[in-house]
């Protein structure tokens, strides 16, 4: 039988039988749109998080007290356990270290804020001016904390939208008054709404010199060093340096641990691909009952069609024929499955990414490969069981309409 | 031709044996036009099965042209039957969804001729069968009588050496019949090997050779 007779009776067959063509289309599309649409998002996610980390500025390297033994990510780390502490001198004498930009302290805690008879409980972060050009924040109105000596403690504080809100409800919050704890501050910015920072939400924040959160909290120790290296060139060499130096402030005890961004973007990296290939295990799953599928209705299509195949093989097809016959209906199936559910996952896609500009969607090339492939075969395989069946019909019973 | 010698073709059914034939010895030359009776289930679709290779017999040798056939793998008695036999059934066995044409022009597909070489070949048989206006036509769209002229042009369209044909006119009325019987006797006098299995004496009498079965047995060869 030459290919494209093979090809063209195949496909009179599958168009024939419209309803059951349109089923396997069907189940075949949408095992291989949900793997393209899950992996999508799961890649989505992950460049998502990666341009947040972009955002915040490549060249970041952050000084948290303790030691961690991995060198990673730690989530008592994270978390902000302090177990030796880490202070305002050690973070001056980082700031000398060559190859460094700016370095910014970080305390935090909670502490009641009021204004007037208004009164609510709000995470405090005492930091300084260079916290801005660091991290990343942006103001809405008004100005950061003025740059100048770390010790000295002026009395403003930058606010969150949420804050400025509550406290000073209809009024413009910036040259208001603001009581922490037992002592008075001046607002002079609003914060921009930028989501959650450094683990915090930005519109819930009130940002004072690293002094005064000092005093407000009664104590020295920071809750982390963050620094900015000149050029991305000096990062390895900045983090060295700091590790040593602040060693050496520590009675030669390595007690800090320093991690660079791209620790931490390839510490989410690695989760966020787990998290995809989860995704596409799970969508596989229905790719896999696509598979069932199609077996099951050309199995149906087998004693469905029992006469035709008794009449060719009284016309003289072979059995590698006849199986020819129904395993290229299948993958042409699968195929054509395949590839409508690609431009469905694609759909999706576009869809999402309209409704959410900041989540923009594709899927990994892998994945695209992948579901094609995992369709196509599955065609094979699962297309293969009925064409043998068909094939060792007995031609005198098939004649009969009998199995 | 074809040489049948002590010919079984036995059936379990549960504890019991159905000798659909039962030690059947023929022989036919080339040319003969034979004609099959006898009461139903008495062996005749089953000895027609076995003339076209369809069926294997239990028991007895086979010769087609010299040739012994009950050794042959499934894949050579494809091949033989493909270019040595054309069979005619009493339900047609239209394949629906193709146009006359293209069931006339499925055992050249099958075997692979080339599509120009197929198109004239196809085309002068439904001509010699008063079909050419139907080519384009699907068998629900034939009349009885057209669609077993179909399938005799898709029996001969590879030319065979022998028609086996299982009461090809039951199914029709007695013009379409007598047109079928004209046609397929048109064959034998081109030199075809024609047997028909048939109910209806009027059409035994046709044949020049007569062979009666009963029980499985040839009783009566004349
Ligand atoms: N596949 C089969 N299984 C069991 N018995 C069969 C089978 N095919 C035919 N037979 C039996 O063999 C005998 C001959 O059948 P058949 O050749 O069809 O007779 P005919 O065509 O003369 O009516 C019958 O008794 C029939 O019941
Ligand atoms: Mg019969």
């Amino acid at each position: 039988m030459r290919f494209r007779d093979l090809i063209r009776l195949a496909l009179d067959s599958a168009l024939r039988a419209r309803m059951r063509s349109i089923m396997l289309l069907l189940a075949m599309s949408i095992g291989v749109a949900a793997v393209i649409a899950l992996t999508s998002l799961g890649e989505g996610a992950r460049r998502y998080v990666a341009n947040e980390f972009q955002a915040l500025g490549t060249r970041m390297i952050i000084v948290i007290p303790g030691r961690s033994e991995t060198g990673g990510v730690s989530p008592g780390m994270l978390a902000g356990e302090t177990p030796r502490a880490l202070t305002l001198s050690d973070a001056l004498a980082v700031q000398r270290l060559p190859g460094v930009e700016r370095v910014a302290p970080l305390v935090v805690g909670s502490a009641p804020a009021s204004a007037g008879a208004l009164e609510r409980e709000a995470p405090v972060m005492g930091s300084s001016a260079e916290l801005m050009p660091v991290h990343g924040f942006k103001l809405a109105r008004g100005e950061f904390l003025p740059s100048g000596d770390l010790s000295r403690d002026t009395a403003v504080a930058v606010i969150g939208n949420n804050i400025a809100r509550e406290l000073f409800p209809g009024r413009e919050a910036i040259g208001g008054n603001l009581r922490i704890a037992d002592r008075r501050f001046r607002v002079i910015g609003v914060l921009a709404d930028q989501g959650r920072m450094i683990g915090m939400d930005s519109q819930e924040l009130v940002i004072v010199p690293v002094s005064a959160a000092q005093a407000l909290f009664n104590t020295e120790s920071l809750f982390r060093l963050l620094i900015q290296a000149q050029t991305r060139d000096d990062m390895n060499r900045v983090r060295e340096a700091t590790i040593e130096a602040i060693r050496l402030r520590h009675q030669g005890e390595e007690d800090v641990t320093v991690i660079t961004q791209d620790a931490l973007l390839s510490t989410f990296d690695r989760i966020f691909t787990a998290l995809t290939l989860t995704l596409a295990g799970i969508a596989s799953i229905s790719l896999a009952v696509a598979g069932v599928l199609i077996m099951n209705v050309m199995l149906v299509s087998v004693s469905q069609r029992t006469s035709e195949v008794g009449l060719l093989k009284a016309i003289g097809a072979t059995r590698s024929q006849i199986t020819a016959l129904f395993l290229t209906e299948a993958i042409l199936l699968s195929v054509a499955g395949a590839i409508s559910g690609l431009f469905v996952g694609l759909g999706v896609d576009w869809i999402v990414g309209h409704l959410y500009p900041s989540l923009p969607l594709s899927p990994p090339v892998w994945a695209v490969v992948m579901a094609l492939v995992v369709a196509i075969i599955s065609g094979v395989v699962f297309g293969l069981m009925p064409a043998r069946r068909a094939a060792r019909l007995d031609p005198v019973a098939a004649l009969a309409g009998r199995r | 031709m074809i040489e049948l010698r002590n010919i079984c073709r036995h059936f379990q059914m549960g504890d019991q044996q159905v000798r659909a034939l039962d030690d059947v010895n023929v022989h036919i030359d080339s040319g003969e036009y034979v004609s099959i009776m006898g009461p139903s289930g008495s062996g005749k679709s089953t000895l027609l099965n076995v003339l076209g290779l369809l069926d294997r017999p239990t028991a007895g040798t086979y010769l087609l042209d010299g040739r012994e056939t009950t050794s042959l793998d499934d894949e050579e008695l494809a091949h033989t039957r493909a270019r040595k036999i054309g069979f005619i059934f009493q339900s047609f066995h239209l394949i629906p969804r193709l146009t006359a044409f293209e069931n006339v022009e499925l055992p050249l597909v099958l075997a692979g001729v080339a599509p120009d070489v197929r198109r004239p070949r196809v085309q002068e048989l439904l001509a010699s069968l008063s079909l050419e206006s139907r080519a384009r036509h699907r068998p629900n769209e034939l009349s009885g009588g057209q669609r077993q002229r179909v399938a005799i042009a898709r029996a001969m369209v590879m030319q065979p050496a022998v028609l086996l044909a299982d009461e090809p006119t039951g199914n029709l009325d007695h013009i379409s019949g007598a047109e079928v019987l004209a046609a397929i006797e048109g064959l034998n006098a081109k030199g075809i090997t024609l047997l028909v299995v048939t109910h209806d004496a009027e059409v035994s009498q046709r044949a020049r050779r007569h062979i009666r079965m009963r029980d499985g047995r040839v009783v009566e060869d004349l």
